[in-house]
Parts: structure tokens; sequence; C-alpha cells
């Protein structure tokens, strides 16, 4: 199979999903000319015109609730949210527009929007540039949560998020955009609401997300050569969240470590956590369920302080063996 | 070009010692931005940056015309050039956008959150309009305080059209806050053409809807710059609130180092080259070709030993990564 970058693979979800789709539309910052600040849509003005591929001004808020605006009323919006920072400020148009609408109205009314967000740290872009913010809609129902950790992902998925009739918040990694990998050529969706075992192995489960997922996988190398093998569940959707293949697995491994690249404190893996202490699973544990997160702390600007901050191969390949030889 | 109008002054504002202090400030900046870039290229410096060459004049003219230090300034992301205007330590500056434990962060914020909290620099600005709101509250601490303070609050065009523009203004007129609103337009929000962003010819228009004085200047004339910002101090340091200075000029480089610049044309780029504001102040001060050259060479030694306390200061310690999260 052809290989493309995660970065295409997304494009490629766009443009198909426009041809096809006359109610589909990109709004956001730079998108237009420019090609997007990560280069996403580059290329799609010409294809497409400035009035489905549409340059903002500098108002998030403006954006998310013309993408509110324009679902509610027969079109399928893909907003872009820059960095996924920015978020914050258009906070109300999706916490408490669009997730709540479809709601209020009685279940009369459909949001079905996509804001794509480009998250996470790595770049030197510092504190307000490379939060992991996926937590925070979590925890709001009414919306979905979605993060692809591959090129095919980020395709298949983007497709599903597109023609769910539900408010998609769809992280990115700014580290996963140049990452190569095997896509379908064909249109083809990932179904939202679907864990992912990544990678089968007896000793562990590693339940990752975005890049800790690929992180996860390095490490699992790294471990196989000592005999230790990690089974890696990657939930993709963190919003409805599907426990079953995690459950399943602990069930067979009897220990856990949640990675993701988010604060630990308040982060998606608590929730995790929480869901196998009430699981059948909790009975199957021999070792206390540990999680591998983001320092609690923000993002800091210099180089090694920033790669120290959130987990990187190393610090999973020390805490799986940790937890595989019973250190906890 | 006037070389002695009132009193002798140049401009019929400033000192000719003023003056070279200026086009000196100018200087360093533009080192100190052309450094930058090349640092970056080399790959000694990571993330990114936003260059202010073409721009220097607004903010010596703006810096001079208010009490640096005295004053508080809230920064813009393009803010190398007003962070040592308003007398920022050039070693200090340079340890910072290298991640240095000697930078003014202490290594952590880097060229975007640069801040100098003991000069009454409240930092940078990583988020559009960031510090619109906040200059509110900085106002009302003046007011509390009842100092002779003034607030400077800088953004760029693009800010003007976040909803936080029209909160911090419509509040700061209301309680006739002490903030002056300094827009640098600069021709573009990252991509985004004022042109297009807008549906009025000037971003200063809108100060009428708040009921505030707004004026639009050559950006890139420092005189013009001094004057504007002279009276809107005036105004707002005697009590009568806010005031909305629009600043025209022009950003040579891309936005930040991954800019393609396809949304404009080079001859516009080369327009806004001719009106060059050092060549043109060092024109009004009557200084020569030369002079200008050799007061170059002496901003570059002056880079050139920033970037050498920069690159023999120590990195911060990683055992040291959670201070400063909390008091």
């Amino acid at each position: 199979m052809r290989e493309i970058t995660y970065v295409e693979a997304l494009r490629e979800a766009i443009r198909m999903a426009m041809e096809k789709d006359p109610s589909v539309f990109v709004i956001g910052e730079d998108i237009g000319v420019y090609g997007g600040a990560f280069g996403v849509t580059a290329g799609l003005i010409d294809q497409f015109g400035k009035d489905r591929i549409i340059d903002t001004p500098i108002s998030e808020a403006g954006i998310a609730g013309a993408c509110v605006g324009a679902a509610l009323t027969g079109m399928r919006p893909i907003g872009e949210m820059q960095f996924s920072d920015f978020v914050v400020l258009a906070m109300e148009q999706l916490t408490l527009q669009a997730a709540k609408v479809r709601f209020m109205f009685g279940g009369k009314a459909t949001v079905p929007m996509v804001m794509r967000l480009a998250g996470g740290s790595g770049t030197g872009a510092a504190a307000q540039h490379s939060e992991s913010l996926e937590a925070w809609f979590v925890h709001v129902p009414g919306l979905k949560v979605v993060m692809p950790s591959s090129p095919a992902e980020a395709k298949g998925l983007l497709l599903a998020s597109i023609y769910d009739d539900n408010p998609v918040l769809f992280f990115e990694h700014k580290l996963l955009y140049k990452t190569k990998g095997p896509v379908p050529e064909e249109w083809y969706t990932t179904p939202l609401g679907k864990s992912k075992v990544v990678r089968e192995g007896k000793h562990l489960t590693v339940v990752a997300t975005s890049i800790e997922v690929v992180r996860a996988q390095q490490a699992a190398e790294i471990l196989s050569k000592e005999g230790i093998e990690l089974e890696i569940i990657d939930p993709r959707t963190l919003r409805p969240l599907d426990m079953e293949p995690i459950v399943n697995s602990v069930m067979k491994t009897g220990k856990v470590l949640i990675v993701h690249e988010a604060v630990k404190m308040g982060g998606f893996g608590g929730e995790v956590a929480a869901q196998i202490a009430e699981s059948r699973a909790f009975g199957y544990l021999d070792a206390p369920i540990r999680r591998l997160a983001g320092l609690d702390m923000p993002i800091p600007y210099n180089r090694n302080l920033e790669a120290h901050a959130v987990p990187q191969v190393e610090n999973i390949v020390d805490e799986a063996r940790n937890l595989v030889k019973g250190v906890y | 070009m006037v070389n002695s109008q009132a009193e002798g002054l140049i401009g019929g504002v400033f000192t000719r010692e003023k003056a070279l202090d200026l086009i000196d400030t100018m200087l360093l900046v533009r080192s100190f931005e052309e450094n930058a870039e090349e640092m970056f290229s080399l790959g000694k410096v990571h993330g990114t940056m936003h260059l202010s060459i073409g721009q220097e004049g607004v903010a010596v003219g703006t810096a001079s015309a208010l009490r640096p230090r005295h004053d508080y300034l809230l920064n813009v992301h393009r803010g190398h050039g007003h962070f040592l205007a308003w007398g920022g330590d050039v070693n200090r500056m340079m340890a910072e956008f290298t991640g240095k434990e000697t930078g003014y962060c202490r290594g952590r914020g880097g060229s975007m959150h640069i801040a100098d909290v003991e000069a009454n620099n409240l930092g940078a600005q990583g988020i559009v309009g960031g510090n619109m709101p906040i200059s509110v509250g900085v106002g009302l601490s003046i007011k509390a305080h009842q100092t002779d303070q003034v607030a400077l609050c800088i953004f760029g065009d693009g800010a003007s059209n976040e909803g936080a523009f029209h909160e911090s203004l419509n509040m700061a007129s209301i309680w006739k806050l002490p903030v002056i609103y300094l827009c640098e337009n600069n021709a573009y929000g990252m991509s985004m053409s004022i042109k297009k962003a807008i549906n009025v010819p000037h971003i200063s228009d809108r100060a009428s809807a708040y009921g505030i004085p707004g004026v639009t200047v050559d950006g890139n004339d420092v005189v013009e710059v001094y004057k504007a910002m002279k009276l809107a101090e005036e105004y707002t340091r005697s009590g009568n609130g806010p005031y909305l200075v629009e600043a025209e000029t022009y950003r040579w480089k891309g936005h930040s180092k991954s800019d393609k610049q396809a949304y404009r044309t080079r001859d516009e780029v080369k327009e806004w080259m001719s009106k060059e504001p050092i060549q043109r102040f060092a024109k009004v001060i009557g200084m020569g070709e030369e002079e200008v050259e050799q007061r170059r060479l002496t901003a570059r030694e002056k880079i050139k030993k920033a970037v050498e306390f920069a690159e023999s200061s120590p990195e911060p310690a990683v055992k040291d990564i959670l201070e400063g999260v909390y008091a």
C-alpha cells in the first residue's frame, strides 16, 4: 500500500468529503493561500475556492460559532483551531452551544461539525502553543473527542467525524504531522467509539493516546528484546470511550499502564483507571494501575526541559519494566 | 525633511542626544532580529519567533514618548523591538531567546513570552489579543494605587478582530482607565491582509464606537509616532481615559519561521522597504550613510557579545523543572 504522511491523509479526507458533498466546507485562520499553519489545507483553495475554504480574521469564537450555525442549518463544517490552545477562545460556542443545542431542543436539531485542533508539545512553541487539552472536552456530554495516532486513522477517523451528526473535537498532534504510514487510497471510515488493539502482548496492557501510541510501540520493540511483551491499546475516540478491549486485555495481563502527553492530574488517564477499577477486570489486577503523563506544569520553552515535561520512549520503557517486574 | 525646527529640536521634538539614542536603539533591534533569524537557520534555537524587521520605528517612537519602567508595558508577540526600547538588557534577552537559565524568564518562556516584571514589562503575548483584557486590570490597579502611571497595551491588526478587543476598549472607556492602546498595524495577521479582515479604512475608526480618541499615524516615521504617542500620553496620564493609536507599518519577514509568503507580492514588500524607518530617521537628523553604518557595527558588536553571554550561560537544570508553577 502507498505510504503518505498524517498531513496528507488529513488533506485527502477533507478533499474526498468536499468533492462528494457540497455541504462540507472548511473555515479557519490562514487555511487558504497559506495552506494552514501545518499545511493540512495546502492547495485546497485552488480546487474549491474561497467560498468553501474560508479564511477568517483572527476570531476563534467566530469560527466555532460559524460552524455551529452552519451545522444547525444543513452544512457539515470543518473548523480549524490553528493551535489547539486557541480553543480556549472558542469554549463557549463549543461547550455551551455545540454540545448542548441538540439536547436542549429535545433532540430535534443536529450539529454535525468537526473542529480540528493542532495540539501537543515538542516544537519549542512554549506554554501557550503546546498544550494537550482533550480532557476538558471529554468532560462535556454532547461532544465527541477523537485523537488519531497514525496516518491511516487520521483519514478514516476524520471522514467518520465529518459524517457523524454530533460535534466532534478532532485532536491532531503536531509531531505526528510528518509521520508516514500506509493509507488506503479509497474512501473509508474508521468508526468512532471503537478502541483498537495496536499490538498484542501478554505481560502488560498499555493504554496510550495520540503520539504516545507511537512512543509505546517503540518502547514495546525495546522491551520485546528483554522478553517483555506489551499489549498496546489505542482508544482513538476518547468520548465515547470503548472500554471493552481494555477490560479484556487487563483481564489477560493483570497489569495496566496508561500513557498520555496531557498533564496527569485531571487527565484522561484518570477516567480510564477509574473505569478499569469499576469493571470486572478489577479482580484480575495483580499490580496497581499506573499512569504515565505530562508533568504537573505548563510546557517550558527550553528544549531539554520541554522533552522532560512529557513521557518519552525511555520513560515508557522504564515504567513498563518496573510494572512487569513487580516494583509497585 | 526638517533639521532645525522649534528651538533647534530635531523634528521639533528631539534633542540631538535623544535622536542618537533612538537611532542606536533601532539599529540594535534590527541587529537583534537579523541575528535571531541567522541563529534560527543555523539550528541554534528551536521553536518559533516573530521578527519585527521594518517595524523598529513604532517601538522606539512609542517608548520614547512614555516613561519606560515606570509605566506598564503589555507587549505583543512580535515584541523584541518594544522589549529593547523599554530598556531591556540585550544579554538577558538573548539568553531567554536561547532558553538559558540567565534569560529574563530563566529559559522557560522564550521569545514569545519574554517579560521583565521588575521593569513593569508584563510580557509578550502568545495569544493574539490576550493582553487586552489584562490591560483593563492594570488600568484599574493604577487607579486604585492613585499613581501617575499609564499602561501601554500593544497589539497587532489581527487582534482588533478578537472579541477581547471590543470588551477591553469598552471597559477601559466606561471606567476612564489610563491605558494607551497601540495597534501596530503591519498589514497582515499571519497571512490575512488587514484589507480583507476589516471593512472600515482604519482600525482607529473603531475608537468612536467607544467614545475615545483614535488616530492613525505613519509607523515608519519615528517623529510622527512620538508626537501621536505624546498626545495620547498627555490625554491618558491626566485622567481622561484610554486612547487608541494605530501605527501603520509593515512586516518585512514572514509571520514566523514556516511562512512561504504566498499571500503577498515581492513588489509590495519592496515598496514598503523603501519606507524603511531607520534610513528615514537618519535623514531627519542629518546623519550620513557612513555614520549609520558605523553605528550599525556598534550595534552588531553588542549583539555578538550578547550571543557570547547566552552561549556561555548554563542550561536550566532538569531537577528544577517544576519550579515556578506555583508561588
